[in-house]
């Protein structure tokens, strides 16, 4: 498939994306509940496809503090780079959150870089193992690497697939309402994936709904 | 007895898994769809179905809100809160709304307890 850039998914194959990224995210929030013992708030997915900068853009226009984020890349049938991301500031609570109350903040500052890289890996590793198996296919994970600046510089990291121009771009925002912290978790999938994730959606819709989804279907 | 199921997720994909278990387990009950709480709100004060399977994330109210607005308009309407998001604060918050509270993905099993649990609750009113 050369012409990757000619391939559109189609509505119902970004449907299903988008309730593959839904599912992903939710187990992600449960677990990360689980962690901090307070509720995940998820808003609804967002996907688009867009240019790298037009991705660069919208994570600058969200938040124009100082971010930290960990990302992890995945590659196989599909290959991209997942993000979780939230304010710097509040990149300590978060750790309170996860690690428990009683440890003094002499100890947090210790253990901050590692417990964000865990507290990623686990949310990213659910999310897309998640996806992974809804797809049937199975993904290698990078480990998570923790990186602190501006958000435009995220997406714009050495080893980010670069092989198109445009990007499929996807994000939920979080929130754990009772610390303050609000972050989102973001996916980019670089293009040349796109012709092989629209066939493994076409399979997820078949095995869904028992149907063939190349044929219409009566709304 | 037949009922009608309202299938309430902004999904297409969504409510045509529900509709495939449906298939297989109730062929011979209507079903009706909505893509957002307005519109299953419409279709609850229709009278258009006893028995509402509602997906928890969607954009504007989510689904337990509108579950409590469902039970508030018809008591008489057999509700499930259907998410992955199984958040214990979640889980609640549909139960306190008077809806059940079933796992994403939907099993055939699991939806098939809660629809015959729906259907004893109709007939034992009837008698």
């Amino acid at each position: 498939m050369r012409q990757t850039a000619t391939i559109v998914l189609s509505e119902l194959e970004l449907d299903a994306l988008t309730e593959l990224a839904n599912l992903g995210v939710s187990v992600a929030a449960t677990s990360l509940r689980e962690m901090a013992r307070e509720e995940v708030m998820l808003s609804v997915p967002k996907v688009a496809v867009v240019t790298r900068e037009e991705a660069i853009a919208n994570l600058g226009e969200r938040e124009s503090r100082r971010l930290v984020a960990v990302h992890q890349d995945f590659e196989g049938a599909i290959s991209g780079r997942a993000f979780l991301i939230f304010p710097e500031a509040r990149s300590m609570e978060l750790v309170r959150a996860v690690v428990g109350g009683d440890l003094s903040l002499e100890e947090i500052t210790e253990l901050e870089q590692e417990a964000l890289a865990e507290t990623g890996n686990i949310l990213l590793n659910g999310c897309l193992g998640t996806i992974a198996n809804n797809l049937e296919r199975s993904l290698r994970i990078s480990l998570p690497e923790v990186v602190h600046g501006e958000g435009t510089e995220f997406f714009s990291l050495g080893r980010i697939p670069t092989a198109g121009d445009s990007v499929l771009f996807i994000y939920i925002n979080f929130a754990v309402r009772q610390r303050d912290i609000q972050g989102y978790i973001a996916m980019l999938l670089d293009l040349p994936s796109l012709a092989a994730l629209k066939e493994l959606l076409v399979a997820f819709i078949d095995r869904t709904t028992g149907t063939r989804s190349a044929l219409p279907h009566v709304p | 007895m037949t009922h009608t199921v309202l299938i309430v997720d902004d999904s297409k994909l969504a409510r045509m898994a529900v509709i495939k278990i449906l298939d297989s387990l109730h062929p011979d009950w209507a079903r009706v769809e909505a893509a957002n709480a307005e519109e299953a709100l419409q279709r609850v004060r229709q009278g258009a179905a006893d028995i509402a399977l509602v997906d928890f994330n969607m954009p504007g109210k989510d689904g337990v809100l509108l579950a409590a607005e469902i039970r508030r308009l018809n008591l008489g309407i057999s509700v499930a809160v259907i998410s992955a998001n199984h958040q214990i604060e979640v889980v609640n918050r549909a139960q306190s709304a008077g809806a059940v509270f079933l796992r994403k993905p939907l099993t055939e099993s699991a939806l098939g307890d809660f629809l015959n649990a729906a259907a004893q609750q109709h007939e034992a009113r009837k008698s």
